[in-house]
């Protein structure tokens, strides 16, 4: 692929795919922006003209909208906390020589495989239920009031949900980038004289750094569009104390049948989702290079 | 000082006895070689002495204190990994003072030590880069570097130069002897090539199967082996080693040749050249003897004859004899 016919047959024939992804792409983010300068309600009879920014100013004016973009940088910073921390940490315990290794990184893995309002509707109903829920039970037995997980501690409730969804991912990513570590790296810092814990420390962290950012970049992209668990548990509430972006679009569009500022609202996710995603590239996108 | 003295060691993998049971006393300042083919224990034996592995039973002692269940950090070894095994993450420095670092040194006190090994590894040029930016020799001088900082009682190379090409290899071989005259510090070094063995080596310990063979110094390897695996092991090409009516001419079953003891020109047998080999100093060729099998001849300067050629061979050297049980008679 070095002489100029063959690069130029290369592109020509990528071509059509790029434009595909391309026009892919770009018609809903255009039909986005479009309706997001338009007054589109669905419910009222005068559904056309231009309004302006009008639908961007009733975002940032709402009280709910800054709450919500707090929700989810709480919800999107939470969960990759957890993950990556517990990850590491039962990646370290997977990657010990036991019997029934394979059972047992099957059962890790599996709650990756429950759907998300299923495993929200498991949560709710079977662990944080103030009658019938696990926790309830355990509370009762040491002569506690159960706690009522989605009423007091809505967004709480919701990171731990999503977290144990996402757990597994991480955990995964985490053992097979232990596996590829040589056993002689650590055997040599042993007998350079390095503690379990510098090991972990000097060793393992560093050459975990790559799957951690991994895990981090993938994580950020699906926890920001977060929506089946919060609909499924608090739908946002109580008042809008667990509403994030992507519910306060839906909310627009579904529920106020507001096209115009679920539009302006989905334009202000992608530039929220843009920012992050440069902050992350910034701050770790350098890990990714070999 | 690094006087290490094995008693019984014992080594089992479940039902596998990779180390039936050997006693090895390693004085101090000694350039030891632990060599034999592939899986014979020679690197078990070594990550049994570096502290990577349990003895099954058995004592270790390392300058006359019990090492036994020591933490490797404790023994006061370190040991050069075949891989190398540096930090990928960790620059030339970092990867040098490491050892320090986790003895908890004084920053000054660690980049003196550094400075000072990169110095006679010649890697003061190179102290900023990472093990990855480094050629294969390069990383080599840095994985001694980072066990000699340490100033340890004895150095442990588990097949140092195998990642290493041939020209490469011959050059590291002396620095790591010269390393070891200017520092006379105990050295362990676990090699399957007999050559690297006999040109470093005060001392060869030869296994085979977990056993030990012969302990000796090169040349009386060479001159006086005590049974045929040491025979055939030293000594490169191989000794030609005959059984039959000839052996028994001298009274033994077996007897051994060297191939330098061989004469061509005249002699009492008689064959036909298979292989010839002309590297200009020496010349290796193959003979097929009937009666006796295949020969190898190794004559010195050029030898003028080729495939299919008919010459006559004589022993002009030493006959080594051995029993029926392969001990030297």
């Amino acid at each position: 692929m070095s002489t100029q016919s063959t690069r130029m047959a290369a592109r020509f024939m990528v071509a059509p795919s790029v434009i595909v992804l391309f026009i892919w792409m770009i018609v809903p983010l255009a039909m986005t922006a479009y309706f997001s300068f338009r007054l589109y309600r669905l419910l009222s009879p005068d559904r056309t003209g231009w309004v302006g920014f009008n639908n961007y100013v009733w975002f940032f004016n709402s009280p709910d909208f800054w709450l919500a973009l707090t929700n989810t940088l709480l919800l999107v910073g939470g969960v990759l906390v957890i993950t990556v921390v517990l990850g590491i940490l039962i990646a370290l315990l997977l990657d010990q020589p036991v019997k029934g290794q394979g059972v047992l990184r099957i059962l890790v893995i599996a709650p990756f495989f429950v759907m998300p309002p299923v495993a929200a509707s498991i949560w709710e109903n079977l662990f944080m239920h103030p009658q019938n829920g696990l926790f309830a039970a355990i509370a009762r037995g040491f002569g506690a009031q159960p706690i009522l997980f989605l009423e007091n501690y809505p967004m709480p409730s919701v990171i731990g949900i999503v977290a144990w969804e996402w757990l597994p991912f991480a955990t995964l990513i985490f053992v097979t980038a232990l596996q590829s570590l040589s056993s002689e790296q650590l055997e040599a810092a042993e007998m350079d004289g390095a503690s379990a814990f510098n090991r972990f420390r000097y060793i393992i962290l560093p050459h975990l750094t790559r799957a951690i950012t991994v895990v981090i970049l993938i994580q950020t992209i699906f926890l920001l569009g977060i929506f089946g668990e919060i609909f499924t548990t608090t739908q946002g509430g109580p008042g809008s104390a667990s509403t994030t972006l992507p519910y306060m679009i839906f909310k627009q569009a579904i529920v106020a049948k507001d096209i115009g500022r679920a539009a302006a609202g989905g334009i202000i996710a992608v530039i929220l989702a843009n920012i992050v995603a440069y902050f992350l590239m910034r701050g770790i996108g350098r890990h990714l290079d070999a | 000082m690094g006087k290490i003295q094995l008693r019984q060691v014992r080594k089992s993998f479940g039902d596998v006895h990779v180390i039936p049971g050997i006693d090895l006393d390693i004085e101090d300042g000694e350039f030891v070689v632990f060599v034999g083919p592939s899986g014979c224990g020679k690197s078990t034996l070594l990550r049994l002495i570096a502290g990577l592995e349990d003895t099954t039973s058995g004592v270790i002692e390392i300058d006359g204190n019990d090492a036994t269940h020591l933490p490797p950090a404790k023994r006061g070894l370190a040991m050069v990994f075949q891989s190398y095994a540096l930090y990928p993450h960790m620059t030339v420095r970092k990867n040098i003072a490491f050892p320090l670092k986790m003895a908890g040194m004084s920053p000054e006190e660690q980049e003196k030590r550094v400075e000072r090994a990169a110095k006679v590894l010649n890697l003061t040029n190179y102290l900023d880069r990472r093990p990855g930016q480094l050629s294969g020799g390069q990383r080599q001088r840095v994985a001694i570097g980072r066990a000699i900082v340490r100033e340890p009682a004895a150095f442990l190379f588990d097949e140092p130069l195998s990642n290493l090409d041939a020209a490469l290899r011959v050059g590291m071989r002396q620095e790591i002897s010269e390393l070891h005259q200017s520092l006379k510090t105990t050295m362990i070094y676990v090699t399957h090539d007999q050559v690297e063995a006999m040109t470093m080596a005060d001392k060869i310990v030869v296994l085979n199967a977990g056993n030990i063979e012969q302990v000796g110094s090169p040349l009386t390897l060479y001159h006086t082996p005590k049974n045929i695996f040491v025979a055939g092991f030293i000594g490169s090409p191989r000794m030609n080693l005959i059984e039959g009516p000839e052996a028994a001419k001298h009274n033994a079953h077996t007897i051994g040749i060297r191939p330098e003891h061989i004469g061509v020109g005249d002699g009492p047998w008689e064959g036909v050249v298979g292989l010839s080999e002309h590297l200009g100093s020496d010349s290796f060729i193959k003979v097929d003897v009937p009666g006796l099998g295949v020969i190898n001849v190794r004559a010195a300067g050029e030898l003028n004859v080729h495939h299919g050629d008919r010459i006559k061979l004589a022993p002009t050297g030493k006959i080594h004899r051995f029993d029926d049980k392969g001990l030297a008679l």
